[in-house]
Protein backbone atom coordinates (compact mmCIF):
# COMPACT_ATOMS: atom_id res chain seq x y z
CA UNK A 1 0.00 0.00 0.00
CA UNK A 2 1.28 3.57 -0.66
CA UNK A 3 2.05 5.77 2.30
CA UNK A 4 0.83 9.13 3.22
CA UNK A 5 3.48 11.64 4.55
CA UNK A 6 2.03 14.38 7.00
CA UNK A 7 2.10 17.11 4.43
CA UNK A 8 -0.09 15.32 2.16
CA UNK A 9 -2.49 14.72 4.60
CA UNK A 10 -6.19 16.20 3.73
CA UNK A 11 -10.15 16.01 4.37
CA UNK A 12 -11.40 12.50 3.70
CA UNK A 13 -8.02 10.62 3.26
CA UNK A 14 -8.09 6.92 4.87
CA UNK A 15 -5.29 5.85 6.41
CA UNK A 16 -4.40 2.49 8.40
CA UNK A 17 -3.64 3.63 12.71
CA UNK A 18 -3.21 0.84 15.12
CA UNK A 19 -4.44 -1.72 12.91
CA UNK A 20 -8.04 0.18 12.23
CA UNK A 21 -8.70 1.90 9.27
CA UNK A 22 -9.20 5.40 9.61
CA UNK A 23 -10.77 8.65 7.91
CA UNK A 24 -9.53 12.41 8.30
CA UNK A 25 -12.38 14.51 8.82
CA UNK A 26 -10.06 17.74 9.55
CA UNK A 27 -6.60 18.31 8.96
CA UNK A 28 -4.81 21.62 10.16
CA UNK A 29 -1.97 22.53 9.62
CA UNK A 30 0.08 24.02 12.95
CA UNK A 31 3.55 25.85 12.38
CA UNK A 32 4.56 28.25 15.27
CA UNK A 33 6.67 31.28 13.52
CA UNK A 34 10.08 29.78 14.98
CA UNK A 35 9.79 25.89 15.04
CA UNK A 36 8.90 22.67 13.68
CA UNK A 37 5.33 22.34 11.63
CA UNK A 38 2.72 19.86 13.33
CA UNK A 39 -0.30 18.53 11.15
CA UNK A 40 -3.38 18.02 13.81
CA UNK A 41 -5.79 15.44 12.37
CA UNK A 42 -8.89 14.97 14.03
CA UNK A 43 -10.05 10.95 12.68
CA UNK A 44 -12.52 9.06 13.01
CA UNK A 45 -11.67 5.01 13.16
CA UNK A 46 -13.79 2.94 10.70
CA UNK A 47 -14.29 0.23 12.68
CA UNK A 48 -15.52 1.42 15.76
CA UNK A 49 -16.47 5.23 15.16
CA UNK A 50 -13.78 6.80 17.51
CA UNK A 51 -13.57 10.50 16.79
CA UNK A 52 -10.53 12.02 18.20
CA UNK A 53 -7.40 14.27 17.49
CA UNK A 54 -4.01 13.05 16.88
CA UNK A 55 -0.85 15.60 16.06
CA UNK A 56 2.24 14.47 13.30
CA UNK A 57 5.24 15.88 12.66
CA UNK A 58 5.78 16.87 9.12
CA UNK A 59 8.41 13.82 8.54
CA UNK A 60 6.05 11.45 9.75
CA UNK A 61 4.27 9.03 7.36
CA UNK A 62 1.16 6.68 7.36
CA UNK A 63 -0.16 3.65 5.64
CA UNK A 64 -2.86 4.38 3.37
CA UNK A 65 -6.07 2.04 3.72
CA UNK A 66 -8.05 0.17 0.80
CA UNK A 67 -11.18 1.72 1.95
CA UNK A 68 -13.42 2.27 -1.05
CA UNK A 69 -16.76 4.02 -0.60
CA UNK A 70 -19.11 1.96 -3.16
CA UNK A 71 -22.84 1.87 -4.35
CA UNK A 72 -24.46 -0.94 -4.00
CA UNK A 73 -28.13 -2.47 -4.42
CA UNK A 74 -29.44 -3.54 -0.94
CA UNK A 75 -31.00 -7.12 -1.72
CA UNK A 76 -32.43 -8.52 1.31
CA UNK A 77 -31.46 -9.94 4.70
CA UNK A 78 -31.48 -13.46 6.27
CA UNK A 79 -31.56 -11.75 9.75
CA UNK A 80 -27.36 -12.33 10.20
CA UNK A 81 -26.30 -10.43 6.94
CA UNK A 82 -27.53 -8.08 5.32
CA UNK A 83 -26.85 -8.42 1.00
CA UNK A 84 -25.72 -6.20 -1.06
CA UNK A 85 -24.69 -6.36 -5.02
CA UNK A 86 -22.86 -4.53 -7.50
CA UNK A 87 -25.43 -4.42 -10.30
CA UNK A 88 -22.54 -3.60 -12.81
CA UNK A 89 -20.78 -7.00 -12.08
CA UNK A 90 -23.46 -9.07 -10.12
CA UNK A 91 -20.46 -9.71 -7.00
CA UNK A 92 -22.41 -9.76 -4.10
CA UNK A 93 -21.58 -8.67 -0.76
CA UNK A 94 -22.42 -9.53 2.52
CA UNK A 95 -22.32 -6.81 5.75
CA UNK A 96 -22.95 -7.43 9.24
CA UNK A 97 -24.61 -5.40 12.62
CA UNK A 98 -21.38 -4.11 13.11
CA UNK A 99 -20.60 -2.56 9.54
CA UNK A 100 -25.33 -1.71 9.33
CA UNK A 101 -25.48 0.02 12.39
CA UNK A 102 -28.46 2.07 12.45
CA UNK A 103 -28.74 2.15 8.65
CA UNK A 104 -30.75 -0.50 9.17
CA UNK A 105 -34.42 1.02 9.43
CA UNK A 106 -33.93 2.95 6.19
CA UNK A 107 -33.04 -0.25 3.95
CA UNK A 108 -35.62 -1.39 1.15
CA UNK A 109 -34.74 -3.85 -0.98
CA UNK A 110 -33.62 -2.44 -4.57
CA UNK A 111 -32.26 0.82 -3.13
CA UNK A 112 -29.35 1.92 -3.91
CA UNK A 113 -26.94 1.86 -0.90
CA UNK A 114 -23.32 3.47 -0.02
CA UNK A 115 -21.61 0.45 1.20
CA UNK A 116 -17.34 1.71 2.57
CA UNK A 117 -15.68 -1.14 1.95
CA UNK A 118 -12.08 -2.26 3.27
CA UNK A 119 -10.09 -4.53 1.43
CA UNK A 120 -13.69 -5.32 -0.06
CA UNK A 121 -15.61 -6.09 2.92
CA UNK A 122 -17.96 -3.97 4.20
CA UNK A 123 -17.42 -1.99 7.32
CA UNK A 124 -20.21 0.87 6.93
CA UNK A 125 -23.20 1.15 5.24
CA UNK A 126 -24.27 4.67 4.40
CA UNK A 127 -28.48 5.35 3.50
CA UNK A 128 -29.13 7.64 1.06
CA UNK A 129 -30.10 11.22 2.69
CA UNK A 130 -34.23 10.42 1.76
CA UNK A 131 -35.49 7.56 1.74
CA UNK A 132 -39.44 6.78 0.24
CA UNK A 133 -41.48 3.76 2.56
CA UNK A 134 -44.72 2.88 3.19
CA UNK A 135 -46.67 3.05 6.70
CA UNK A 136 -47.49 0.17 7.69
CA UNK A 137 -48.79 0.97 11.22
CA UNK A 138 -49.92 3.93 12.77
CA UNK A 139 -53.47 5.26 15.03
CA UNK A 140 -56.29 6.39 12.34
CA UNK A 141 -56.11 9.80 10.68
CA UNK A 142 -57.43 12.86 11.54
CA UNK A 143 -59.18 14.53 8.85
CA UNK A 144 -59.42 17.65 8.49
CA UNK A 145 -56.51 17.94 10.26
CA UNK A 146 -54.02 19.26 7.84
CA UNK A 147 -52.78 22.31 9.12
CA UNK A 148 -51.94 22.07 12.61
CA UNK A 149 -49.62 20.77 14.58
CA UNK A 150 -49.33 17.46 16.50
CA UNK A 151 -47.89 14.23 15.29
CA UNK A 152 -48.23 10.46 16.22
CA UNK A 153 -45.84 7.66 15.66
CA UNK A 154 -45.73 5.45 12.67
CA UNK A 155 -44.30 2.20 11.64
CA UNK A 156 -43.12 1.81 8.47
CA UNK A 157 -42.47 -1.27 6.72
CA UNK A 158 -38.65 -1.76 7.04
CA UNK A 159 -39.48 -1.47 10.54
CA UNK A 160 -38.48 2.13 11.47
CA UNK A 161 -40.89 4.15 14.01
CA UNK A 162 -41.03 8.19 12.74
CA UNK A 163 -43.29 10.89 13.97
CA UNK A 164 -45.96 12.03 11.35
CA UNK A 165 -48.92 14.35 10.83
CA UNK A 166 -51.87 13.42 12.50
CA UNK A 167 -53.53 12.97 8.71
CA UNK A 168 -51.27 10.09 7.59
CA UNK A 169 -52.65 6.54 6.82
CA UNK A 170 -51.59 3.37 6.84
CA UNK A 171 -50.47 2.89 3.21
CA UNK A 172 -49.56 5.56 2.82
CA UNK A 173 -45.67 6.22 1.24
CA UNK A 174 -43.43 8.72 3.01
CA UNK A 175 -40.52 10.70 2.77
CA UNK A 176 -37.91 10.78 5.16
CA UNK A 177 -34.82 12.26 6.13
CA UNK A 178 -32.62 9.19 7.21
CA UNK A 179 -30.28 11.60 9.08
CA UNK A 180 -32.39 13.44 11.19
CA UNK A 181 -34.97 10.24 11.51
CA UNK A 182 -37.46 12.96 10.75
CA UNK A 183 -40.33 13.15 8.22
CA UNK A 184 -40.43 15.81 5.59
CA UNK A 185 -43.69 14.93 3.52
CA UNK A 186 -45.69 12.77 1.70
CA UNK A 187 -44.11 10.93 -1.02
CA UNK B 1 -13.30 22.19 -11.40
CA UNK B 2 -16.11 24.06 -9.89
CA UNK B 3 -17.64 27.14 -11.64
CA UNK B 4 -17.05 29.10 -9.09
CA UNK B 5 -12.87 29.01 -9.00
CA UNK B 6 -12.55 31.91 -10.81
CA UNK B 7 -13.73 33.84 -8.27
CA UNK B 8 -11.51 35.39 -5.20
CA UNK B 9 -11.80 33.75 -2.12
CA UNK B 10 -12.30 37.63 -0.37
CA UNK B 11 -15.63 38.86 -0.32
CA UNK B 12 -15.09 42.99 -1.64
CA UNK B 13 -16.16 44.02 1.72
CA UNK B 14 -12.88 42.55 3.02
CA UNK B 15 -10.91 43.54 0.30
CA UNK B 16 -12.10 47.02 1.01
CA UNK B 17 -10.98 46.78 4.85
CA UNK B 18 -7.57 44.88 3.65
CA UNK B 19 -6.73 48.29 1.33
CA UNK B 20 -8.05 50.31 4.29
CA UNK B 21 -5.33 48.79 6.69
CA UNK B 22 -2.81 49.70 4.06
CA UNK B 23 -3.34 52.86 4.19
CA UNK B 24 -3.45 53.05 7.48
CA UNK B 25 -0.53 51.40 8.27
CA UNK B 26 1.43 53.57 5.26
CA UNK B 27 0.36 56.50 7.47
CA UNK B 28 0.99 55.12 10.77
CA UNK B 29 5.12 54.85 9.93
CA UNK B 30 4.30 58.11 8.19
CA UNK B 31 4.00 59.82 11.03
CA UNK B 32 6.71 58.50 12.72
CA UNK B 33 9.05 59.00 10.34
CA UNK B 34 9.98 55.43 9.74
CA UNK B 35 11.05 55.12 5.78
CA UNK B 36 9.22 52.52 3.59
CA UNK B 37 11.65 50.59 1.84
CA UNK B 38 11.23 47.53 -0.44
CA UNK B 39 13.93 45.17 -0.46
CA UNK B 40 14.60 42.04 -3.00
CA UNK B 41 11.75 39.28 -3.14
CA UNK B 42 14.68 36.78 -5.40
CA UNK B 43 17.77 36.69 -3.60
CA UNK B 44 20.83 34.39 -4.06
CA UNK B 45 20.42 33.20 -0.47
CA UNK B 46 18.44 31.92 1.55
CA UNK B 47 17.08 31.87 5.27
CA UNK B 48 18.86 29.44 7.44
CA UNK B 49 16.06 28.76 9.69
CA UNK B 50 15.19 24.77 9.62
CA UNK B 51 12.00 24.77 10.30
CA UNK B 52 11.38 27.24 7.29
CA UNK B 53 11.75 26.04 3.90
CA UNK B 54 12.46 28.72 1.48
CA UNK B 55 10.86 28.45 -2.36
CA UNK B 56 13.38 28.26 -4.85
CA UNK B 57 13.00 29.47 -8.63
CA UNK B 58 14.85 28.76 -11.47
CA UNK B 59 17.00 31.86 -12.91
CA UNK B 60 18.62 31.45 -16.30
CA UNK B 61 20.59 34.29 -18.48
CA UNK B 62 18.51 32.92 -21.21
CA UNK B 63 15.49 31.07 -22.03
CA UNK B 64 18.01 27.95 -23.19
CA UNK B 65 20.64 28.21 -20.87
CA UNK B 66 21.10 26.19 -17.55
CA UNK B 67 19.16 27.82 -14.51
CA UNK B 68 20.53 28.58 -11.14
CA UNK B 69 18.37 28.23 -8.12
CA UNK B 70 17.42 31.48 -6.37
CA UNK B 71 15.33 31.90 -3.87
CA UNK B 72 12.28 33.65 -2.48
CA UNK B 73 12.47 35.89 0.95
CA UNK B 74 10.68 34.50 3.39
CA UNK B 75 10.83 37.82 5.55
CA UNK B 76 12.55 40.57 4.52
CA UNK B 77 15.30 40.36 7.31
CA UNK B 78 18.51 39.88 6.20
CA UNK B 79 18.46 42.37 3.63
CA UNK B 80 16.82 45.19 5.75
CA UNK B 81 19.55 44.75 8.33
CA UNK B 82 22.26 45.04 5.32
CA UNK B 83 20.05 48.85 5.05
CA UNK B 84 20.49 49.18 8.32
CA UNK B 85 24.12 48.56 8.86
CA UNK B 86 24.30 51.71 5.71
CA UNK B 87 22.91 53.86 7.74
CA UNK B 88 19.07 53.83 6.51
CA UNK B 89 17.53 54.66 10.05
CA UNK B 90 14.02 54.02 10.80
CA UNK B 91 12.75 52.03 8.45
CA UNK B 92 9.66 49.54 7.76
CA UNK B 93 8.03 47.02 4.41
CA UNK B 94 5.16 46.24 3.72
CA UNK B 95 5.16 43.11 1.25
CA UNK B 96 4.88 39.78 0.06
CA UNK B 97 6.97 36.93 1.23
CA UNK B 98 6.97 33.05 0.70
CA UNK B 99 7.31 30.00 2.73
CA UNK B 100 7.23 26.28 1.05
CA UNK B 101 4.70 24.06 2.44
CA UNK B 102 2.63 26.51 4.76
CA UNK B 103 -1.06 26.02 3.95
CA UNK B 104 -3.63 25.73 6.37
CA UNK B 105 -6.38 27.97 7.69
CA UNK B 106 -4.14 30.43 9.52
CA UNK B 107 -1.16 29.86 6.41
CA UNK B 108 -0.74 30.37 3.29
CA UNK B 109 2.57 30.21 1.44
CA UNK B 110 2.83 33.66 -0.34
CA UNK B 111 1.63 36.51 2.68
CA UNK B 112 1.94 39.88 3.32
CA UNK B 113 4.45 40.80 6.01
CA UNK B 114 4.87 44.01 7.65
CA UNK B 115 8.36 44.19 9.18
CA UNK B 116 9.94 47.30 11.26
CA UNK B 117 13.45 48.24 12.64
CA UNK B 118 13.42 51.07 15.06
CA UNK B 119 16.97 52.52 16.33
CA UNK B 120 17.79 52.97 19.96
CA UNK B 121 14.43 51.24 20.78
CA UNK B 122 14.42 48.73 23.38
CA UNK B 123 12.22 45.14 23.67
CA UNK B 124 9.61 46.90 26.00
CA UNK B 125 9.78 50.26 23.78
CA UNK B 126 9.00 48.08 20.21
CA UNK B 127 6.00 45.97 22.35
CA UNK B 128 4.96 49.38 23.21
CA UNK B 129 4.78 50.76 19.19
CA UNK B 130 3.08 47.19 18.30
CA UNK B 131 0.70 47.42 20.52
CA UNK B 132 -0.05 51.04 19.43
CA UNK B 133 -0.13 50.19 15.68
CA UNK B 134 -2.69 46.90 16.69
CA UNK B 135 -4.82 49.48 18.79
CA UNK B 136 -5.16 51.83 15.64
CA UNK B 137 -7.53 48.64 13.90
CA UNK B 138 -8.79 46.48 17.25
CA UNK B 139 -9.78 49.59 20.19
CA UNK B 140 -11.35 47.19 22.33
CA UNK B 141 -8.47 44.32 23.35
CA UNK B 142 -7.44 43.62 26.46
CA UNK B 143 -3.66 43.42 26.41
CA UNK B 144 -0.62 41.60 29.08
CA UNK B 145 2.61 40.81 28.77
CA UNK B 146 4.22 37.80 30.46
CA UNK B 147 7.41 35.76 29.93
CA UNK B 148 7.74 32.36 28.74
CA UNK B 149 8.40 30.98 31.96
CA UNK B 150 5.98 32.62 33.87
CA UNK B 151 3.13 31.42 31.67
CA UNK B 152 4.20 27.54 30.82
CA UNK B 153 4.31 27.39 34.79
CA UNK B 154 1.28 29.37 35.00
CA UNK B 155 -0.70 26.71 32.62
CA UNK B 156 1.40 23.72 32.54
CA UNK B 157 3.06 24.05 36.55
CA UNK B 158 6.05 23.31 34.63
CA UNK B 159 9.38 25.36 34.10
CA UNK B 160 10.39 25.63 30.42
CA UNK B 161 13.77 26.03 31.48
CA UNK B 162 14.48 23.66 33.59
CA UNK B 163 12.58 20.58 32.66
CA UNK B 164 13.84 17.73 31.28
CA UNK B 165 13.06 16.24 27.88
CA UNK B 166 10.97 13.38 29.94
CA UNK B 167 9.03 15.91 31.90
CA UNK B 168 8.24 18.07 28.94
CA UNK B 169 7.38 14.57 26.88
CA UNK B 170 5.06 13.28 29.82
CA UNK B 171 3.40 16.78 30.23
CA UNK B 172 2.59 16.92 26.42
CA UNK B 173 1.38 13.18 26.52
CA UNK B 174 -0.75 13.62 29.28
CA UNK B 175 -3.10 15.72 25.95
CA UNK B 176 -1.52 15.62 23.02
CA UNK B 177 -2.06 12.63 21.46
CA UNK B 178 1.29 12.13 19.34
CA UNK B 179 3.40 9.07 18.57
CA UNK B 180 6.05 10.33 17.27
CA UNK B 181 9.73 10.94 19.28
CA UNK B 182 12.27 13.58 19.11
CA UNK B 183 15.11 14.25 21.29
CA UNK B 184 14.90 18.14 20.74
CA UNK B 185 13.33 19.89 23.98
CA UNK B 186 12.20 22.29 21.72
CA UNK B 187 9.77 20.37 19.56
CA UNK B 188 8.06 19.44 22.89
CA UNK B 189 7.75 23.27 24.05
CA UNK B 190 6.58 23.91 20.82
CA UNK B 191 4.09 21.55 20.88
CA UNK B 192 2.82 22.19 24.16
CA UNK B 193 3.05 25.95 22.96
CA UNK B 194 1.13 25.69 20.06
CA UNK B 195 -1.70 22.61 21.36
CA UNK B 196 -2.04 23.41 24.81
CA UNK B 197 -1.18 27.23 26.07
CA UNK B 198 -2.07 29.65 22.52
CA UNK B 199 -5.78 27.91 22.76
CA UNK B 200 -6.20 29.67 26.16
CA UNK B 201 -4.57 32.87 24.96
CA UNK B 202 -7.25 35.36 25.20
CA UNK B 203 -6.75 39.12 24.18
CA UNK B 204 -3.61 40.19 23.05
CA UNK B 205 -0.93 39.24 24.39
CA UNK B 206 2.99 39.59 24.36
CA UNK B 207 4.90 36.51 25.57
CA UNK B 208 8.65 37.54 25.80
CA UNK B 209 12.29 36.25 27.25
CA UNK B 210 12.14 32.53 25.32
CA UNK B 211 14.59 30.42 26.15
CA UNK B 212 17.85 30.85 24.42
CA UNK B 213 17.41 27.45 21.63
CA UNK B 214 14.46 29.41 20.38
CA UNK B 215 16.71 32.99 19.72
CA UNK B 216 16.79 32.91 15.97
CA UNK B 217 17.99 36.15 15.49
CA UNK B 218 17.71 37.89 18.81
CA UNK B 219 19.74 39.17 21.90
CA UNK B 220 20.62 36.50 24.24
CA UNK B 221 21.50 37.75 27.89
CA UNK B 222 21.16 36.53 31.44
CA UNK B 223 17.96 37.38 33.66
CA UNK B 224 17.51 38.00 37.19
CA UNK B 225 17.79 34.78 38.43
CA UNK B 226 21.04 34.20 35.92
CA UNK B 227 19.28 32.26 33.01
CA UNK B 228 20.42 32.82 29.49
CA UNK B 229 17.34 33.94 28.28
CA UNK B 230 16.49 35.63 24.63
CA UNK B 231 15.36 39.19 23.94
CA UNK B 232 12.51 38.40 21.84
CA UNK B 233 8.61 38.23 21.90
CA UNK B 234 5.48 36.99 20.43
CA UNK B 235 2.25 38.61 19.95
CA UNK B 236 -1.22 36.52 20.11
CA UNK B 237 -4.40 37.87 19.68
CA UNK B 238 -7.22 35.64 20.99
CA UNK B 239 -4.60 32.57 20.45
CA UNK B 240 -3.12 33.77 16.82
CA UNK B 241 0.30 34.45 16.53
CA UNK B 242 0.65 37.76 15.07
CA UNK B 243 4.31 39.02 15.42
CA UNK B 244 8.06 38.19 16.28
CA UNK B 245 10.08 40.85 17.59
CA UNK B 246 13.61 41.08 18.93
CA UNK B 247 16.01 43.07 20.46
CA UNK B 248 18.35 42.57 17.59
CA UNK B 249 21.21 40.36 17.35
CA UNK B 250 24.63 43.14 16.76
CA UNK B 251 27.81 40.61 17.42
CA UNK B 252 28.65 39.18 13.85
CA UNK B 253 30.73 36.73 15.24
CA UNK B 254 27.36 35.39 17.14
CA UNK B 255 25.60 35.69 14.19
CA UNK B 256 27.53 34.03 11.73
CA UNK B 257 28.07 30.83 14.73
CA UNK B 258 24.15 30.71 14.23
CA UNK B 259 24.48 30.30 10.43
CA UNK B 260 26.63 27.97 10.69
CA UNK B 261 24.79 25.61 13.44
CA UNK B 262 21.42 26.04 11.48
CA UNK B 263 23.03 24.45 8.46
CA UNK B 264 24.45 21.92 10.64
CA UNK B 265 21.30 21.09 11.59
CA UNK B 266 19.74 21.01 8.55
CA UNK B 267 22.07 18.61 7.63
CA UNK B 268 21.27 16.29 10.48
CA UNK B 269 17.53 16.63 9.74
CA UNK B 270 18.50 16.11 6.38
CA UNK B 271 17.32 19.31 4.95
CA UNK B 272 18.58 21.31 1.86
CA UNK B 273 21.66 23.23 1.98
CA UNK B 274 20.87 26.32 0.75
CA UNK B 275 23.50 28.87 0.51
CA UNK B 276 23.95 31.15 4.03
CA UNK B 277 23.57 35.04 3.75
CA UNK B 278 26.97 35.68 4.93
CA UNK B 279 26.30 39.41 3.51
CA UNK B 280 24.54 39.66 6.84
CA UNK B 281 27.80 38.61 8.77
CA UNK B 282 29.67 41.51 6.61
CA UNK B 283 27.13 43.90 7.11
CA UNK B 284 27.12 43.27 11.09
CA UNK B 285 30.88 43.64 11.20
CA UNK B 286 30.57 46.91 9.62
CA UNK B 287 28.38 47.40 12.04
CA UNK B 288 24.58 47.22 12.87
CA UNK B 289 22.82 50.40 14.99
CA UNK B 290 21.76 48.93 18.58
CA UNK B 291 18.28 48.48 17.12
CA UNK B 292 14.83 46.16 17.89
CA UNK B 293 12.82 44.73 15.09
CA UNK B 294 9.16 42.69 14.59
CA UNK B 295 7.30 41.17 11.78
CA UNK B 296 4.03 40.84 11.72
CA UNK B 297 1.42 38.84 9.45
CA UNK B 298 -0.85 41.61 7.58
CA UNK B 299 -3.41 39.01 6.77
CA UNK B 300 -3.97 37.54 10.36
CA UNK B 301 -4.39 41.09 11.59
CA UNK B 302 -6.78 41.10 9.65
CA UNK B 303 -8.18 37.82 9.60
CA UNK B 304 -8.76 38.54 13.35
CA UNK B 305 -9.84 42.65 12.72
CA UNK B 306 -12.93 40.69 10.60
CA UNK B 307 -13.27 37.58 12.60
CA UNK B 308 -12.14 35.38 9.27
CA UNK B 309 -11.81 32.06 10.01
CA UNK B 310 -9.46 31.22 7.34
CA UNK B 311 -6.45 33.16 5.83
CA UNK B 312 -7.95 32.96 2.50
CA UNK B 313 -10.73 35.17 3.84
CA UNK B 314 -8.65 37.92 4.01
CA UNK B 315 -6.25 37.08 0.83
CA UNK B 316 -7.66 37.98 -3.04
CA UNK B 317 -7.36 34.54 -3.87
CA UNK B 318 -6.13 32.04 -1.41
CA UNK B 319 -3.85 29.52 -2.73
CA UNK B 320 -5.78 26.90 -4.44
CA UNK B 321 -7.41 29.63 -6.81
CA UNK B 322 -3.98 31.43 -7.21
Amino acid sequence: MANYSANQFKNGLKVMLDGDPCSMLDVEFVKPGKGQAFTRVKMRNLITGRVWERTFKSNESIESADVMDTDLEYLYSDGEMWHFMDTSTFEQVAADQNAIGDAAKWLKEQDKIMVTLWNGNPIAVTPPNFVELEVVETDPGVKGDTAQGGSKPATLSTGAIVRVPLFIEIGEKLRIDTRSGEYVSRA
Amino acid sequence: MYSNEWQPTASLTNLRQRAELFKSIRHFFDQRNVMEVDTQILSHCAVSDPFIDSLSVEYRPHPNAEGQFLHLQTSPEYAMKRLLASGSGDIYQLGKVFRNGEVGRRHNPEFTMLEWYRLGFSLEDLMDEVEDLVKTQIADLPWRRVSYRELFIDVLQLDPFTASLQELQYACRQQVEASFDDDDRDTWLNLLMSHIIEPQLTGAVFVHSYPPSQAALACVHPDSTGAQVSERFELYLDGLELANGYHELANPQEQSQRLTADQQQRALLGLPQRPLERRLVKALEHGLPECSGVALGVDRLLMRMLKAESIAEVIPFGFERA
